[in-house]
């Protein structure tokens, strides 16, 4: 019997499958496809203090082997998230999800996470200092160390959850950013957001997206992740999440190989909502196929 | 939504640039108005392709060729297709009273033809304009007649049918209701000509066509809406046109 589970920050994953904010809306709409219930967790929408419409459309680009998105963090603001989208949420899925939280100061982070600790529902904080799509906020923080640093010390001071630090990767030395995290207490690491880019209509012969730029995710980016989560796991002691550009059982086992103790799937449950689920199901035979008997037991193997 | 294989029977040029696509496989519970996510090998997002007609286990879908992917689509023959089906919410025929009238522009003329024959089916008179910038891209006349609707061309070059836009043939109907689908000039300007409350299908770039990643998200008079899953129908009272 294939051992899957893992442990996330002190909270048993009965596998470390999680489908990425951004990509699973609050749940119901993959709720009506499967058993979300079957999924380690998922990250909900990042979520803000204020309710917020996002960037104008066209907010998607197409690349070769993945996608551009510029939304912008459309979200419901977290009031209407704790008192309409958590409560439908408990209908469907009946364990901790992970909430994701955005801000364009260090109070409204802190501000937005202190409702949420009050959520029993909310297992771990990701904290996203990394959205490439806002301006002023989202990747301003993730791309200093020192503002990294603040964020998490914040965040910290009003939540006993588990906070994880979501970092970007248009930085020059992601490692720098991660150890500050850690060192502010942060008590595990999510990489890596999009990676900033752009594509531009031959046709108009201006950006595709209305907002000139965006995040490049999708199975592009692959190698990049996977290299960025080596580097992070290579030099901080919390637990890390691997994600960008996964698609596959395989994929599950070389990030956590990287060091990754939960993986995150993002561009590719839009293109099939039933991949994560179909993940799960193909784990057991590919860790046999490659005599893997619990999973726990590889994360790291390859540092 | 449910995601299917279907089996290509016939992929052939109808029109300028217009390819007439007809599947084999589960339809059930596609209605008229919704939309399928076509998986086309090599290219990493769906396309989103709006239901000409769904019966009898064929799906019949109608799409310009605007690019690689619909470029690609247009070459293949044979094989199977993986589609998402019964996405966006599809037309409301309950409040179309006796006499509906539909109107369509180019691309956007294919989902009147199924809304056209359930509306019949009901029991409604039903009147069609279609139009087209010029005559060879023109399609589907005959098939609109042969449900037994009204049916009208424009062009606006005047190579075929009436010379002018689907509005200037408005003004000289009556109807109780009206569905339309076209470029976005196009519903403006119906918008802007119509006499009556109706229903207006739009399109968007999307990411997943579900509504799970928020890529096409409009502003309308109830809130935010995503154009994929809470659309691709809007009611002439919700829209609030964008600048």
């Amino acid at each position: 019997m294939a051992g899957l589970n893992v442990d996330l920050c002190g909270i048993p994953l009965d596998n470390p499958v999680i489908p990425a904010s951004g990509t699973f809306g609050y749940g119901y709409e993959f709720a009506e496809l499967y058993d979300i219930n079957l999924l380690g967790t998922f990250s909900f929408k990042g979520t803000t203090k204020e309710p917020r419409f996002g960037n104008p459309t066209p907010r998607i680009a197409e690349c070769s082997a993945g996608m551009i998105n510029a939304v912008g963090l459309q979200n419901p603001g977290v009031e209407k998230v704790i008192s309409e989208e958590l409560p439908r949420l408990s209908k469907v899925f009946k364990k901790k999800v992970m909430a994701n939280v955005s801000g364009f100061s260090i109070d409204e982070y802190a501000y937005t996470c202190e409702k949420l600790d009050k959520c029993p529902q909310v297992g771990w904080l990701e904290v996203n200092i990394s959205c490439p799509n806002v301006h002023g906020g989202g990747m301003s923080f993730g791309t200093s160390a020192s503002a990294a640093a603040e964020v998490t010390r914040a965040v910290k001071k009003v939540t006993k959850k588990p906070v994880i630090m979501k970092l970007s990767p248009n930085v020059t030395d992601i490692t720098e950013i991660a150890k500050a995290c850690e060192a502010e207490g942060a008590d595990g690491i999510s990489l890596i957001n999009t990676l900033l880019g752009m594509r531009i209509d031959l046709k108009t012969k201006k950006p595709v997206i209305a907002n000139k730029m965006g995040g490049f995710s999708g199975s592009a980016i692959f190698p990049v992740a996977l290299r960025m989560v080596y580097q992070v796991a290579s030099c901080v002691k919390v637990p890390v999440i691997g994600m960008g550009g996964v698609k596959s059982a395989e994929d599950v086992i070389e990030m956590m190989l990287a060091g990754a103790t939960a993986v995150e799937i993002g561009a590719a449950n839009l293109i099939n909502p039933y991949i994560c689920k179909e993940i799960i199901e193909k784990l057991p035979d590919v860790m046999n196929e490659y005599k893997i008997e619990n999973l726990q037991d590889i994360i790291g193997g390859a540092l | 939504m449910k995601q299917l294989d279907f089996e290509i029977i016939s992929n052939k040029k109808i029109a300028e640039k217009v390819m007439e696509l007809k599947l084999k496989g589960d339809v059930s519970g596609i209605r008229a108005g919704q939309f399928v996510n076509v998986l086309i090998d090599g290219f990493y997002l769906r396309r989103p392709l709006s239901v000409c007609d769904a019966e009898g286990g064929e799906l019949t879908l109608i799409y310009k060729i605007t690019g690689g992917g619909t470029k690609r689509l247009s070459e293949l023959k044979t094989g199977t297709l993986n589609l998402l089906t019964c996405l966006g919410n599809g037309y409301d025929t309950s409040v179309s009273g006796s006499a509906p009238l539909l109107i369509g522009g180019g691309a956007g003329v294919p989902p009147l033809y199924m809304l056209a024959k359930k509306l019949i089916s009901e029991g409604k008179k039903v009147a069609v304009i279609i139009g087209f910038n010029t005559k060879n891209e023109i399609f589907y006349e005959n098939e609109f007649k042969a449900l037994g609707a009204d049916v009208f061309v424009t062009t606006a070059d005047g190579s075929y049918g009436e010379k002018g836009f689907v509005t200037d043939k408005m003004k000289d109907l009556t109807y109780s209701f009206f569905y339309t689908c076209g470029p976005e000039p196009m519903l403006k300007a119906v918008y802007k000509s119509s006499l009556t409350s109706g229903e207006f299908s739009f399109e968007e770039r999307m990411g997943c066509g579900f509504g799970a990643c928020m890529g096409c998200s409009c502003k309308t008079v109830t809130g935010f809406k995503r154009i994929c899953k809470d659309g691709p129908v809007l009611k002439k009272e919700e829209i609030l046109w964008q600048a």
